[in-house]
This record gives structure tokens, C-alpha cells and sequence, in this order.
């Protein structure tokens, strides 16, 4: 699982320095991205930055909200929601409430990077920079994404997606098919495995297994509803005492797909589409804060290095360091425009750090890290990212000097409690809680409602039973009774919901009656 | 390792736009609701526009299962500037006690309020227009100077060199060539092999065989040359594509639009009937390429009238209906005879008509109009009625193709005009 890094310990030299700087002029060439891109190449390879294959792909800002809207994909099936989520961001972008994003890069292989046609030169060095070397490398060396996502893949799979969903709309009609995507996306953040590696496979076995999967399952569904009991004198004795799923099951979607009784074939193939896009976004939402910032000390890192080597002019530099600055600006608490921590400010602040710990560690650092402190810090920066998701990634690595420096402090929110209370600030009785409550703050699984399959009724009614389980004692929001119509929706029979507390008993339930055929 | 650059700007536009239709038809019913509003709303020169659409957040939203207030939580937040450990903060006010965190909050910057977006004025007019048509159209009209369509229409023999097609007349001078020389050639064969076995068997110095030999010999020579006066070409092999003119049948509409603008016709009444014209205008143009439009407007007198006074030009005095329907019929019989053209009228007034006319109107109507029309509609902009609407009242019913309706609000102008030209057999109603 760990890669070793071809034993590059140090950045290697830097290659001849030039007889003059690339030309910084604000519209960009064909020609000039290229010489642009060789000589960050050759910078990215000076650190061991490894990353599939580049492509660059020259857009308009429409084309840009078009990737926007389609979860900056490049393909995707249709869907209504996404075309609110182009109105949206075509209309801020028109009112200039959002610059674009200057970049979208997608996780595949070759790593496509998109550049917006109306970026000068400086902002699309910076972007090729960032996405090409920066996020690409992550992409590749990150234990996540290379558990969970299959990069040559996933194209294929979506383009295949599109097809077959479409496929489903001219056959099944239009209503039909968008009211099962609206249920499938409600539940999408259940669809996920979060503790099983899911399997690998390319789009070629999928569709080879589609045919034997839809005619497996269907049996599956049917031995389970059958309603002849197999031997009546066993069936007699207990009848309730088993569960069905005898454990409980994090995959909602999973679960459906598999068992809900009245679902076609075909229905059972989008649940499924559904379920491996949300998979394949997995990771992304496990490493907001190291991925932004890995891309982000990279660009900083790269187009600095190429100006000490005398590649870049100043204009460049100052029109990129502009950029940079903005999208780095953490505003405090109180402060107007505050809304939480921002990933890429600290994201970039950790692993910038880490490279101090290594290079001029304190005795503070010695004694915090002594694994790293005071060795190359090439190495460990690529430990650190390629092995850590946010959650762990600060639990580990955020040191007590930034603490000071981000000025981060912890509140308790106690719902009985009238007044909220400061719990930790950065000091040495609170770098430990502060840094362990942040790292709590990027564990998907107490961000997310923990909501389990919990039981089936199989002998009556066949309603389905969901348990949340609280956490913190936090109470789910009450559009809970809105999902719960999705999953009646899906499931078909009457559908259920349980509200655990952590005592074990049930504070809340929602419950919702079979859905009229 | 860079594989290439792609320049990806031409490919793929509106990749979304199937994204858009689908969002379109999900929220038809308040798309349809705010283009209603607008109508109402808008002033004339500007019905054709695009319009903004407003749609509650929670109609929207797509729900998902997320944490509710409550419970336990730690945040951390950046930027301490006074606190200590242990110090009570008192609770923000607006309930939720930890900022962020929650999804909502900063997803679009909207917060709570309204999904708003904007139709295009395409998209408008076809909101605007839906299931709506010019009822009785009859399409099978040759129009008097037809238009004609240019077909294919097979090969012929003669034509101008532009069209000559190479590869048929070539086929048929292979086919005249081995035709017309195939008798001589199987001479020819035939001829040389006897030749040939002459040459070998006969004895050398035998007069008769050589006789023979010469003999045939000029019979091949002769042939030789009839084989190659074929010619490899001729007249009469050339083929030329042929196109025919085929008349097109078109359907030629002419609307008559006759407007009040007597004293009686204030602004506000004014204001009505234009907007109905408008509706009529644009729902006219958006559906046939060839329609023709006369706008007439009257008070004592008619007078046919360019659109821009038809609709922004004033007059007074007094009003006799009837002389716009008289110069509506010596227009039809001179410009557009009803074997040829869909005539279709529509009248707007506040019903004031001097009193003696009014039955007049009813006559001329009856009699001379409505038999050369398609579709006769009469908008009355006034709540009272006068004689004129007790007049036109008879024909209803009686005539099919009359239809008369008030309004007397600009929000009644679209449902009347909806109603008016109702496409037939989406709703079927007695009239």
C-alpha cells in the first residue's frame, strides 16, 4: 500500500537557468501553454510529484458551469437537479457574486484539467500548476482515492451511465425514471461502503454482469418474499426472533438494490448507477482540507520555484500571488463573510508547516513530532498525504504553533445548557482538545446522520425499519419525514424510522404508511 | 507526459440544455403561473421579453437526511481574540448556536428566499403559446403565384451541361458500343479463327486457299474499321439529372385586426385592446412564415393603418362600427379572395357604436363577412353592453365560426386569448 517515493529525498537541482523569462502577457497561446506547461513539468518532476498522465482542455465559462452543474463531471445522466444547479451558478456568476472556480480536475486517467478561456496566462499557469501537478498528484497517492476510485474507469462508467439511463427514459418514460433519481439522490450519502473496500471492476465485467446480476437478484428478491414457508413446522416455533438483515447495514442504496421487493430490473440497475457515483465521490468529501491544500502548497511551491530559476516575470508572479491570497483568506470569527474554517487556508497552512517542522523544527516541534522533525521534508510531506484522510490528517499533523498562529479555539454547543462554553483555546492546556475536536469536525461519520437498514418485517406488513443512532445526542432535521418518502418510494411497502439515542432507547420515530401502487 | 492539449471550446456547447428542459417541465405549473403574472403585468412594447421565474426554495429543495439543532456539539473556529477557557459565550441569537457546518448556509448565498431564474424569450413565447392555434386553418390552398419546390425526378436526354451525369451517360455508350458492334465483332471472331486455320493448313502455293485468304482478309480489314467507327460517344448516350417544379401548397392566412379608437375608447380601455392585438400579433407571427396582417382602426371612418399607428396613435370623435367593417370586406374582395386565402378577423371595441349602426354591424357581419372567414372574434373591453354586444349576441351559436368574450382587465386579456384560440380537441368546447 505505501508507495515509496523513488528515493527522493531532496528536490533535485534545478536545470539550466534560462536566457529569459517566459512572456507573461494576458492572453495566453496554444505555444505559450505548452513552453508554460514543460517547464512546470520539469519543476513538478525536480520534487517527485508523481501523476498520471496530463490533459489540458481548453473550455468557455459556459462549458465551465455545464462541468459545475454536472458535479464537474464531463459526462453525466440528466437530470432536473442539475440543471437548477447550472440556473444557480450561471446566475451568480452573472451577478459576479462567484468568480468560476478557476479549475475543475477530474480524478481519472489521463487527469483531465479544464482551462477557462478567459484566463490571462499568469491564472492559467497557476491552474496548471495546481490541478495538473498539484491535485493530479494527490489523486494518484492518496490511500483513499487509490482504495476506493478507479481513475482509468470511471469515464467509461459514466458515459455508460448516460446511455443507459436515457435508454430507460425513452422505455419507461420520462416521470418514471426522474422520480426514482430523486429518490436515489435523497439517499445517495447512504449509498456508500464506508468500511468495505468495494470491488474493482471495469466497465466491460459490469456490463457482462449486468445481465446475470439482474437475473440473480431478481431470484434473490423473490426466495426472500416467498410466501410459501419452506418447512412450516420450523417456521412456527420463533417467527419473530430473527432480523432481517440479521446485522445492521450502513448502505441504504445497497440494501435496496439487493432487496427491495417491488423494484424492476432496470430500476435496480439506476439505484446501482447511482450508488457507484456516490462511491466514486467518496473520498473527495474525506479529503476536502488535505487535497485543496496539497494543490495549493504545490502551485505556491512550483511557480515560486520557477521564478527563483528565472522562468517567471514579476507581473506573473504578482497577478498568480493575487489569486493565491484570495483563496487562502481565512476570516476570523465575527468577522462578516465568516462561514467556518476555510479547507484550502488550512490545508495549506498544515502541510506548510510541516515543511517547517522539518526544516527548522523548535524543541516544541521536537517534542510534538519527533518522528518528522529535523528529517527531509520531501518524504514526509508525501507520507503525509498520501497515507492520512482530514480527519486523521489534523489529528496528526496540526501542530501547536499553528494553533497559535490560526488563533483556533473550541466552543461546546450543549443544547441544555443556555450559554455556550469556550472549552479549548491555544494554549498548552488546549492544543490537545482543540486539535482533537477539529479533527472530529472532518469525520464524515459524525458530520453525517449515522442511519443503518435495521430490520424487515418479512412474515407482515414488509415495512422497512431505518435507525438512526445519535450521536452527541444530536436529533436528525425534520426533513427526515421528506427522505422517508423517497425510501417508501424505493422500497415500496411502508417504511419506518427510528431516532436512537445513546442510552439505546427510541426518542423519535417517523413513520410512513405503504405508498398507494 | 503530457498527452495534448485540447481546444474543447467548439465541442460540447449547451451540453446542459437537456438538464434545463427536464427542469423546465418539472416546474411547468409555476413557470406557466409567472408568465400569466407577467402578461398581466407588462406594458405593451415589451410583452416579447424574457421574464424571471420565481420558485420557493422548498418546492426545490432536494432533501436529504441531515443533523437538526440540538444535541451535543464541539466547533472549532479561527481567529480567538479575548477568550479564555472556561468562558460562557452567550447563545447567537437565530437559534443555531455553531455557525457553518450545516450545508444551507453558504451552498448559493441565497439563504431561504426564492429560486429565482430566467426564462429566455424563447422559452417565454413557447410557455406563452402553448396548445394554442388558429382554429379552422384550412392548408390545402394553391396560392395564386405558387411557390415552387425543385425534386428530383429521375434522368432525361437532353438538358443543359451543368446537369449532365457523367457515370449514366458513360453506362449507356458502353452499352450503345457493345450493342451496335456485336454482330460484326462475332463476324470478326469468327472470320479470324478461319483465318487462322487456313493459314496453318493450307498448302503452301495453293491458289484457291490463297484467294480464300485474301478475301478474308479484306473482310476482316472491313470490319476492323466498321468496329472502330463506332463511336465512343454519342448525342444520344448523354443523360441529364432532371428536376421538375413542383407547385407547393401553401396556407396563406390574412388577419384582420379592426380597433375602436373613438372618444369613448379611453386609454385604459385602449390599453386593452392593444394588448389583445399584441397577443394576437405575436402569436400570429411566432406560427406561419407567410401570414399577412391589415390593421384597420375606426371611429366615424376606418382607415387601414400601418402597425406602429395601429398601435401608438390616438384619435377621437365619435364611432360607427360599421365603416370598419365595410372597408374589412372591399379589402377582402380586392386583395384576398377567400379561395385562396384563411381570412380570419378580430374586433375590439367598447361596445359604444352609434346606435343605429349597431344593427347594421350584425348584418354585414352576417352576411357578407362571415361567410368568407374563418374566424370571427369580437373582444368587447367594456363591462357595459350596449347594443352592439346585443347584436353580435344573435350570432353566436348560430355561426361557428363567431366568438365573442369580455375583458375588462388587463389579467382577463390572456385567458380570453387563450380561451379564443383554444387548439381544437385539447379541450372541446361548445361554441
Amino acid at each position: 500500500m505505501k508507495r515509496r517515493l523513488k528515493g527522493l529525498h531532496e528536490p533535485l537541482p534545478a536545470g539550466p537557468r534560462p536566457a529569459a523569462r517566459l512572456p507573461g502577457p494576458s492572453d495566453w497561446t496554444f505555444d505559450l501553454i505548452e513552453e508554460y506547461h514543460r517547464v512546470i513539468r520539469e519543476t513538478a518532476a525536480r520534487f517527485g510529484l508523481d501523476t498520471y498522465p496530463n490533459q489540458l482542455e481548453i473550455i468557455t465559462a459556459e462549458q465551465m458551469m455545464d462541468a459545475y452543474a454536472s458535479v464537474g463531471m464531463p459526462v453525466n445522466y440528466r437530470h432536473w437537479s442539475y440543471g437548477k444547479e447550472f440556473i444557480a451558478t450561471e446566475k451568480n456568476y452573472k451577478r459576479g457574486t462567484m468568480g468560476l472556480a478557476y479549475e475543475i480536475v477530474i480524478n481519472s486517467n489521463p487527469c483531465i484539467s479544464y482551462l477557462m478561456e478567459e484566463n490571462t496566462m499568469a491564472m492559467q499557469a497557476l491552474v496548471i500548476a495546481h490541478a495538473a501537478y498539484g491535485h493530479n498528484s494527490f489523486f494518484k497517492g492518496n490511500y483513499l482515492f487509490r482504495m476506493w476510485t478507479d481513475a482509468s474507469s470511471i469515464i467509461d462508467y459514466l458515459v455508460y451511465a448516460r446511455n443507459y439511463i436515457a435508454e430507460c427514459e425513452e422505455r419507461h418514460g420520462l416521470e418514471a425514471v426522474e422520480s426514482l433519481l430523486d429518490s436515489c439522490h435523497a439517499l445517495a450519502n447512504h449509498g456508500v461502503d464506508r468500511y468495505r473496500r468495494p470491488s474493482r471492476k471495469s466497465l466491460a465485467q459490469e456490463l457482462a454482469e449486468r445481465k446475470d446480476r439482474e437475473h440473480y437478484a431478481q431470484q434473490q428478491v423473490n426466495d426472500l418474499w416467498r410466501t410459501l414457508p419452506r418447512r412450516a413446522d420450523k417456521d412456527g416455533g420463533a417467527p419473530e426472533a430473527k432480523r432481517f438483515p440479521e446485522e445492521p447495514q450502513e448502505n441504504i442504496l445497497y440494501f435496496v438494490e439487493k432487496h427491495a421487493p417491488l423494484l424492476e430490473p432496470w430500476q435496480r440497475e439506476v439505484v446501482r448507477i447511482v450508488r457507484k457515483v456516490a462511491q466514486y465521490f467518496y473520498p473527495q468529501r474525506q479529503t476536502q482540507v488535505m487535497n485543496e491544500g496539497w494543490a495549493t502548497f504545490w502551485h505556491h511551491t512550483l511557480l515560486n520555484t520557477m521564478y527563483d530559476d528565472g522562468w517567471l516575470t514579476d507581473g506573473v508572479m504578482i497577478e498568480w500571488l493575487k489569486s493565491h491570497t484570495n483563496v487562502i483568506h481565512q476570516p476570523r470569527v465575527g468577522d462578516r463573510g465568516y462561514s467556518g474554517i476555510n479547507p484550502y487556508a488550512l490545508g495549506f497552512a498544515m502541510y506548510t508547516d510541516i515543511k517547517r517542522i522539518c526544516d527548522s523544527p523548535t524543541d516544541e516541534d521536537r517534542a510534538w513530532f519527533p518522528g518528522i522533525a529535523g528529517t527531509p521534508w520531501l518524504p514526509a510531506l508525501h507520507h503525509a498525504m498520501q497515507n492520512f484522510k482530514d480527519e486523521s490528517f489534523v489529528g496528526q499533523y496540526l501542530s501547536p504553533r499553528l494553533m497559535r498562529e490560526l488563533r483556533l479555539f473550541a466552543i461546546v454547543d450543549d443544547e441544555n445548557d443556555d450559554e455556550l462554553e469556550v472549552s479549548a483555546i491555544h494554549d498548552d492546556a488546549g492544543y490537545r482538545r482543540v486539535r482533537e475536536a477539529l479533527a472530529h469536525q472532518y469525520d464524515l461519520g459524525s458530520r453525517e446522520p449515522n442511519i443503518q437498514v435495521w430490520n424487515v418485517n418479512l412474515r407482515g406488513d414488509r415495512a422497512l425499519t431505518l435507525r438512526h443512532t445519535q450521536h452527541n445526542d444530536r436529533p436528525l432535521d425534520d426533513t427526515a419525514q421528506e427522505v422517508l418518502k423517497h425510501v417508501a418510494r424505493l422500497w415500496g411497502f411502508g417504511v419506518q424510522l427510528e431516532s436512537v439515542s445513546a442510552s439505546g432507547e427510541v426518542s423519535k420515530r417517523w413513520s410512513l404508511q405503504a405508498p398507494a401502487a | 507526459m503530457l498527452q495534448s492539449i485540447i481546444d474543447r471550446r467548439l465541442s460540447g456547447k449547451n451540453k446542459s440544455i437537456g438538464n434545463r428542459e427536464r427542469f423546465l417541465r418539472r416546474y411547468k405549473e409555476q413557470i406557466r403561473e409567472a408568465v400569466k403574472r407577467a402578461v398581466d403585468g407588462r406594458g405593451i412594447r415589451d410583452i416579447e421579453r424574457a421574464e424571471d421565474v420565481n420558485i420557493p426554495r422548498k418546492d426545490i429543495s432536494q432533501p436529504v437526511f441531515h443533523h437538526g439543532q440540538g444535541g451535543t456539539r464541539e466547533m472549532v473556529h479561527p481567529g480567538n481574540k479575548e477568550y479564555v477557557r472556561g468562558d460562557r459565550i452567550e447563545r447567537p441569537k437565530g437559534g443555531s448556536g455553531g455557525q457553518g457546518g450545516q450545508g444551507q448556509a453558504s451552498d448559493s448565498g441565497e439563504g431561504d428566499d426564492d429560486f429565482v431564474f430566467t426564462l429566455s424569450k424563447e422559452e417565454f413565447m413557447q410557455v406563452f403559446f402553448e396548445d394554442l392555434a388558429l382554429p379552422h386553418l384550412v392548408r390545402t390552398q394553391l396560392a395564386e403565384t405558387p411557390e415552387w419546390k425543385s425534386h428530383r425526378a429521375g434522368f432525361t436526354s437532353d438538358g443543359t451541361p451543368t446537369n449532365l451525369h457523367v457515370v449514366r451517360s458513360m453506362r449507356g455508350a458502353i452499352g450503345r458500343r457493345i450493342a451496335i458492334g456485336a454482330a460484326a465483332r462475332r463476324e470478326l471472331r469468327e472470320l479470324e479463327k478461319e483465318l487462322d486455320a487456313l493459314l496453318c493448313d493450307a498448302p503452301v502455293g495453293d491458289a484457291v486457299s490463297r484467294l480464300k485468304i485474301t478475301g478474308l482478309e479484306t473482310r476482316i480489314a472491313d470490319l476492323r474499321a466498321r468496329v472502330a467507327r463506332i463511336p465512343f460517344l454519342d448525342p444520344i448516350d448523354l443523360r441529364f439529372r432532371n428536376r421538375v417544379r413542383v407547385p407547393v401548397p401553401t396556407s396563406k392566412a390574412v388577419m384582420f385586426c379592426l380597433m375602436d379608437v373613438s372618444g369613448s375608447m379611453d386609454e385604459s380601455r385602449k390599453d386593452l385592446a392593444k394588448r389583445f392585438f399584441i397577443l394576437l400579433y405575436l402569436f400570429l407571427t411566432r406560427h406561419y412564415d407567410k401570414i399577412d396582417i391589415v390593421f384597420i382602426r375606426h371611429h366615424t371612418q376606418a382607415a387601414e393603418v400601418d402597425e406602429q399607428n395601429f398601435f401608438h396613435a390616438t384619435e377621437t370623435g365619435g364611432t360607427v362600427v360599421s365603416s370598419a367593417l365595410v372597408l374589412m370586406e372591399e379589402i377582402i374582395r380586392a386583395r384576398y379572395s377567400p379561395s385562396e386565402w384563411n381570412i380570419y378577423g378580430a374586433q375590439a371595441s367598447d361596445g359604444d357604436n352609434w346606435h343605429h349602426d349597431s344593427g347594421r354591424c350584425r348584418e354585414l357581419l352576417a352576411e357578407k363577412i362571415l361567410p368568407l372567414t374563418r374566424y370571427f372574434a369580437y373582444v368587447q373591453v367594456a363591462e357595459e353592453e350596449q347594443n352592439l354586444w346585443q347584436e353580435y349576441a344573435q350570432l353566436v351559436g348560430v355561426v361557428p365560426q363567431f366568438a365573442m368574450r369580455k375583458a375588462t382587465e388587463a389579467s382577463q386579456i390572456y385567458p380570453v386569448f387563450r380561451d379564443l384560440f383554444k387548439k381544437e380537441g385539447v379541450e372541446p368546447r361548445a361554441a
